[in-house]
């Protein structure tokens, strides 16, 4: 009975941490995108614009819910919340922290640790296909058959290369549960450099790292490869005739995607909740420090206001990161918040890599992504897979 | 008790799916049911302790090979089949022979594994991807390649056939 009391408290929490983290990341991404543009991005809801995911919110929910007199109804329905669904599944297995002990109780951060975890994530990204091929079809029209199309050939493609590169790391750290992946890269070299797979002798899977990471933008539909949904091309797409909560399932579930790449490139290569350097070298005061610092620079710059509305806005900001920073330190929480920091760090660079290349890359060419794929990243990682399993065999894995 | 519940849930599923498959008159419904029972078999083994197995079998049969078969339904864009008139054997003896052979495969399971045990093939047990990788890389070792260059064969005569010369 406590087992079920606590996975199911567990699970509230997961569910509320990754439902903000979804709204806000759309806010950080049009932030980010705005400053890589020169413009200032969302900015009137809210100081900052920080209630916009909000009044997103309140905004698709109350528009008007159409559905195409031709389409398909019951599969025009289903694949959204199939698509929603999918993407946020593989939040129960992602090990955001080790075990840690509240109270008397031992348990894991993560929801539930899986001997197969990173086939269940493969196997959900497989699935997830449907969610977009469905709509496309089921919508009864051609802009939205095309993307469907296309996101199914291009997805079905890039998952050979992602498997395969998914198999390099495996080779080295021979298991397929996460949370046992993450532990088989501690420690250190020369006291420094981590044990990541990424660094790891006899194999540094720097290769496969690049090629998950490439196509984790191809299985997200993300720019450069976001041929699903080329605007100037099929106007919107698998999605272009959904409107309201539908269409924001669409957009959730792409978001929930990319963090769970993100999430699964830092557990097969970074580490996962392993931090960048030894604890005895200071690697705990880290946090603490960059959110002390974070708040000095807003303090400074809410004394020195380049907008009036700062003057307010910014010590506000500084005085919540002087708190975080000391969170961090407090006792019960410090062994759950500085795993989970360490997690967010990786994961959230990466999202920050997704955005960066969004606001700088053009879109490529439909036979240029399948020749891509086909011709160079598949053969490339297939060899690095060969090399990496030649290397674990002769020098021991 | 919870174990019989959800193998009672997902078999229901996966039958209830199957029957759906062969009575669908759309491709796309009948897609859509056969990745329906996929995943619920999927779950099924899963409870036998096979999980490399339930997970291989979500990634191949689910994921890949149900993809294709989507994508050329919808590339195709197949409308529903049209029914035709049945003749009068079916109507007469369709329901009744096929309701005595499910009778007599019922029988033959039942006289084959009349105990639940765990998944077994031969006297290879369990169902871990080390257990199914060490036999699939020693015992089992030349059928399994022998698959592989069959499967590689079909590949390269479907290329072939599929291949015309563009002047």
């Amino acid at each position: 009975m406590d087992f079920v009391i606590l996975t199911l408290v567990k699970a509230a929490l997961w569910a509320v941490i990754i439902l903000t983290t979804l709204a806000y990341l759309q806010w950080v991404e049009r932030k980010v995108i705005a400053h890589i543009q020169l413009r200032l991005g969302p900015s009137r809801v809210g100081p900052h614009g920080l209630l916009q995911p909000l009044a997103d919110v309140i905004k698709l929910l109350t528009k008007e819910d159409l559905t195409p007199p031709q389409a398909n109804k019951l599969l025009f329905v289903f694949a959204p919340f199939f698509s929603v669904a999918l993407a946020l599944l593989p939040v129960a297995v992602l090990p955001f922290g080790p075990e840690v002990e509240i109270f008397g109780i031992r348990t894991a951060i993560q929801l539930t640790d899986l001997d197969i975890g990173v086939l269940f994530l493969l196997a959900i990204s497989s699935l997830s296909v449907y969610g977009i091929a469905l709509a496309g079809w089921s919508s009864n029209s051609k802009y939205a058959l095309l993307g469907g199309l296309r996101a199914s050939a291009q997805m079905v493609s890039y998952e050979l290369p992602m498997a395969l590169a998914v198999a390099s790391p495996l080779l080295l750290s021979n298991t397929l549960s996460l949370q046992e992946l993450v532990l088989t890269q501690s420690g250190y070299y020369a006291g420094w450099i981590p044990q990541w797979n990424f660094f790891k002798l006899p194999a540094p899977q720097v290769i496969s790292y690049l090629i998950f990471l490439m196509a984790a933008f191809a299985e997200t539909n993300r720019i450069p490869f976001d041929l699903p949904e080329a605007e100037n091309e099929l106007v919107a797409g698998f999605h272009t005739e959904y409107s309201s909560l539908k269409f924001a399932s669409f957009f959730m579930a792409e978001y929930a995607n990319m963090i769970t790449s993100c999430a699964f490139a830092t557990v097969l290569f970074l580490g996962g909740y392993l931090p960048l350097w030894p604890a005895e070298k200071g690697s705990d005061l880290f946090p603490t420090a960059l959110f002390l610092a974070g708040g000095a620079v807003a303090m400074y710059h809410g004394l020195h206001p380049a907008r009036p509305r700062d003057r307010r806005t910014l010590p506000a900001v500084a005085v919540a990161f002087w708190l975080l920073a000391f969170l961090f330190q407090a006792p019960l929480l410090k062994q759950i918040l500085i795993p989970m920091f360490w997690f967010g760090f990786k994961t959230g660079s990466l999202l920050f890599v997704f955005m960066w290349v969004r606001g700088t890359l053009p879109r490529f060419r439909y036979d240029q992504l399948m020749a891509f794929t086909w011709k160079f990243l598949f053969p490339v990682a297939m060899l690095n897979m060969l090399a990496t399993g030649l290397l674990v065999a002769v020098y021991g894995g | 008790m919870t174990e019989m519940l959800i193998f009672w849930a997902f078999a229901i599923v996966s039958v209830g799916c199957a029957v759906n498959l062969v009575i669908q008159r759309h491709p796309i419904n009948g897609a859509i049911s056969l990745i329906g029972v996929m995943g619920s078999l999927a779950v099924l083994y899963l409870q036998l302790g096979a999980e490399f197995i339930a997970a291989v079998q979500v990634i191949v049969y689910a994921g890949a090979i149900m993809v294709l078969f989507v994508f050329v339904i919808m590339l195709l864009n197949a409308e529903a089949e049209q029914r035709t008139g049945r003749s009068a054997v079916v109507r007469l003896i369709g329901f009744p022979s096929l309701a005595a052979l499910l009778l007599l495969v019922g029988m033959l399971i039942r006289r084959l594994a009349p105990a639940p045990e765990s998944v077994r093939f031969g006297d290879f047990m369990g169902g871990t991807a080390e257990n199914i990788g060490r036999s699939l890389f020693t015992g089992y070792l030349l059928p399994f390649e022998v698959t592989s260059a069959l499967i590689l064969v079909a590949i390269i005569g479907a290329i072939v056939l599929a291949h015309k010369e563009i002047d």
